[in-house]
């Protein structure tokens, strides 16, 4: 028993080392990004933005993976990350929580997003304008819980053209986490029907990763805001006075295809608090913020 | 025609759960929801048959965290459980451990991650934290049940700890020790799950695999799983475990920082009602409540104790059809050997794996879930039956075949068997609750909801039904129990079975 003791003695004593040892401040950049396609590859994603930031900011960068994208939200809050790749609804989010934060940097396509309505072929459903109300009765899949692109705006246009609740609407409602899921669930039959970010679709579609035949667009919402760089307002302190805008400076810049390829934008264009207010507005008329 | 024979009390609960479980799958959502559920079934055995080992790094490092998180956790656990376990009999202490262990692990990693982030304590206190509640209760009925011989020769003047180490400890240290190696095994399999929120330890690898069907990958992980846990009583060493405790913090460390403020906020600001903090009237609150339960809680509560019975009595049903597969009297040792290894198997990996995998190939009914809580606790409780059936000794001519199972066995393991359940019974509720996060309605669903729509108020009032819940099963699973007369017997064996039952 006594060795027991000393065992967690030890134990304790280690963990507080720990502790002691990595509440440093640090003077690293902590980035993340909301985890929305091919979470294996989300390292290989990011890591190389990492590489970028840390050579045009000359201060050392890191990324790190989340699971979920109230996990990207929380750590941002919680100042373990201080740069996000955000969707516009994590993002009013975030900077809701953390005062003085803002939006720094957006894609070229992200002031006119889209989510894509997509149906496997069993359905028999087509492409067209209006909203296809023959998805009534079947069923359907979200992407992520908290996803913009995936979830809050569908939401939103579906309801508003069925006049009625998405899980009156369709037979199942489902949430399978991500774009790439969500394509490939719809894909396989596992869902009937699904809603994507617009992004994501043409890729894969170019990738060659979606089988036409079974899957295809069948809707288009209206555009609205989605993704953006938001950064916290204490930065500066930690870095210096103007480092907010040198940050957004290095995004701007940021010109190389390839890793343009991983958001995947074709550019990033200025963004500030103001332009997602549409975005919270119509999270406040859902319900997921109050 | 009035017959003098009454059915024994085992009996009619059996009919009585049996009946509830039929009543509840009626209500049920068993549908396989997959359009081509086997061609999946299909690519995930060919990714058994190519395991992929090419990324070795990462692997590697996955497991290296589920190992250190478990092993800090647990020993955390151990040690503060057991310094509970000394103060066991105040009430408050009963209590306060029986709420904490009602919160499934991975409930406590969502709310930690709100207030330490990516920090290790996270998953350190959400294994060490319900761990210890669990260690407190187990180690005090050790200390409870264990032989007292020895304490009534000792001198009144000795000191209470030369006592204990002198006249208690030797007694007890096997059961001590070996029920503490038996939760660290557990402790590897909750290490595991936490990847699924975004702790880094193998469930975050093995989801994201799964996410993107490479089964390939997940194979890997998976073997080697099996590996860690088989060969656990040949790295699990007392003159081992020091350098292992020793080397998990600087594995686990990470530099993400943690500050009071976090954590003050979270129970300042997140956790209080919104209609509180916003000073609204009663009624505003009130109709703030009354949504959140209508809405939310009950449906939850409702698909969490439909979904807890059906598998009840489904792991009830396959534990009957197990046991005789590792029991001496039906089976030759080779035909054993097979019947261990699959409910090595099916024991191994965690009922929140089983489930995750089910449901990527028949799509997130009720269906997937049932069967991997019937398989996981079936093949645990087939487990301790089928050794306790190896025990009972047979007469020479008695039957062989059916009316040996149903004549000689099953009378004799019956009562053994329905023990072992009722412990089940509340493990089982808890899992249902947290296989909600996969997307089954039941009240997990609803937490991690609220959680992902950052509404940390409503996630706690739905942590907090859910504790309860447990803690009335756990309570009527105790009445029951001691209404059959389900007792527990106190050789170092069969306690540590229990425990093995219970936790």
């Amino acid at each position: 028993m006594k060795f027991k003791i000393f065992i967690s003695l030890l134990f304790s004593a280690l963990i507080l080392f720990s502790n002691i040892a990595f509440s440093a401040s640090p003077k690293t950049l902590v980035f993340s990004a909301i985890p929305d396609q091919d979470e294996t590859r989300l390292k290989q994603r990011f890591g190389d933005v990492a590489k970028y930031l840390e050579k045009e900011l000359g201060i050392p960068v890191k990324y790190v993976p989340v699971k979920s994208y109230a996990a990207v939200v929380t750590a941002f809050r919680n100042k373990q990350v201080q740069l996000a790749w955000f969707g516009g609804l994590s993002g009013v989010q975030a900077r809701l929580k953390v005062p003085g934060s803002q939006a720094i940097a957006q894609g070229v396509e992200d002031p006119k997003f889209h989510t894509y309505i997509i149906a496997n072929h069993t359905t028999g459903l087509k492409e067209s304008d209006e909203f296809p109300k023959g998805v009534a009765g079947k069923t359907f899949t979200f992407g992520s819980k908290g996803s913009t692109s995936g979830r809050l705006m569908p939401q939103y246009y579906i309801e508003k053209a069925m006049d009625e609740k998405v899980d009156k609407v369709f037979k199942r409602v489902g949430f399978s986490g991500n774009h790439s899921k969500t394509i490939a669930l719809v894909q396989s039959g596992a869902y009937e029907v699904g809603a994507v970010n617009f992004k994501v679709w043409e890729k894969e579609v170019k990738e060659g990763k979606v089988d036409t035949k079974k899957v295809s667009l069948i809707w288009k919402t209206p555009a609205y805001p989605d993704y953006q760089w938001t950064i916290r307002g204490d930065v500066d302190k930690e870095w210096g006075k103007g480092f907010t805008k040198k940050v957004q400076a290095a995004l701007l810049n940021l010109k190389d295809p390839e890793l343009l390829g991983r958001f995947p934008r074709s550019g990033f264009i200025e963004a500030k608090n103001a332009d997602f207010q549409p975005i919270l507005d119509t999270a406040k008329s859902i319900g997921i913020i109050d | 025609m009035d017959s003098v024979y009454k059915h024994s009390p085992a009996w009619n609960v059996s009919w009585l759960f049996i009946f509830l479980a039929g009543f509840s799958l009626f209500f049920s959502d068993i549908e396989i929801i997959s359009l081509e559920p086997w061609q999946e079934l299909k690519r995930l055995f060919m990714g058994l048959l190519t395991p992929d080992w090419s990324n070795l790094s990462e692997i590697g490092e996955a497991f290296l965290q589920t190992l250190a998180f478990a092993i800090l956790g647990v020993a955390g656990g151990s040690f503060i459980g057991f310094l509970l376990a000394q103060i066991f009999h105040w009430r408050w202490i009963q209590i306060s451990c029986a709420f904490i262990r009602a919160i499934h692990e991975l409930f406590w990693a969502l709310i930690f991650l709100q207030i330490f982030g990516l920090h290790p304590l996270t998953g350190l206190l959400a294994i060490g934290l319900p761990y210890a509640a669990t260690f407190a209760k187990v180690y005090a009925e050790i200390l409870e049940e264990g032989d007292k011989s020895a304490l009534q020769a000792v001198s009144r003047d000795a000191s209470r700890i030369s006592t204990f180490f002198y006249a208690r400890l030797p007694d007890l240290w096997e059961h001590f020790k070996s029920y503490t190696s038996y939760r660290l095994e557990c402790g590897l399999r909750s290490s595991a799950i936490l990847g699924f929120v975004g702790l880094p330890t193998l469930g975050y690898t093995l989801s994201s695999a799964f996410m993107e069907g490479h089964y390939s990958v997940v194979w890997a992980l998976l073997l080697l799983f099996y590996l860690l846990i088989a060969t656990i009583r040949y790295w699990v060493r007392p003159a081992l475990l020091p350098l292992y405790i020793i080397a998990a913090p600087f594995i686990i460390a990470n530099d993400s920082t943690i500050s009071f403020d976090n954590v003050q906020r979270f129970f300042t600001e997140d956790i209080i009602p919104t209609p509180i903090m916003r000073g609204e009237s009663l009624s505003e609150s009130w109709h703030w409540l009354s949504d959140l339960l209508i809405n939310q809680a009950l449906p939850g509560i409702a698909n969490t104790v439909v979904l807890t019975q059906v598998a009840l009595v489904a792991s009830g049903i396959l534990t009957l059809l197990f046991f005789p597969l590792i029991s001496t009297h039906f089976f030759k040792p080779a035909g054993r050997t097979l019947g261990h290894v699959l409910l090595v198997i099916l024991r191994t990996t965690p009922e929140y794996i089983l489930a995750y995998i089910l449901l990527q190939l028949w799509g997130p009914s009720m269906l997937p879930a049932i069967v991997a809580l019937a398989l996981h606790n079936g093949a645990i409780i087939g487990h301790l039956i089928g050794r306790y059936s190896t025990e009972i000794q047979l007469r020479v001519d008695a039957s062989r075949g059916l009316n040996r199972y149903l004549y000689e066995l099953l009378p004799r393991l019956y009562g053994q068997f329905l023990a072992f359940l009722f412990y089940r019974w509340e493990i089982i509720m808890r899992e249902s609750a947290i296989l909600g996060i996969l997307g089954i309605a039941t009240l997990g669903f609803y937490i991690d909801s609220s959680i992902q729509e950052l509404h940390f108020d409503k996630a706690m009032i739905l942590i907090f039904i859910t504790a309860l819940l447990n803690v009335l099963v756990d309570t009527l699973s105790r009445y029951l129990r001691a209404k059959l007369r389900l007792r527990t017997n106190v050789d170092c064996r069969a306690s540590n079975d229990y425990c093995t039952a219970k936790e």
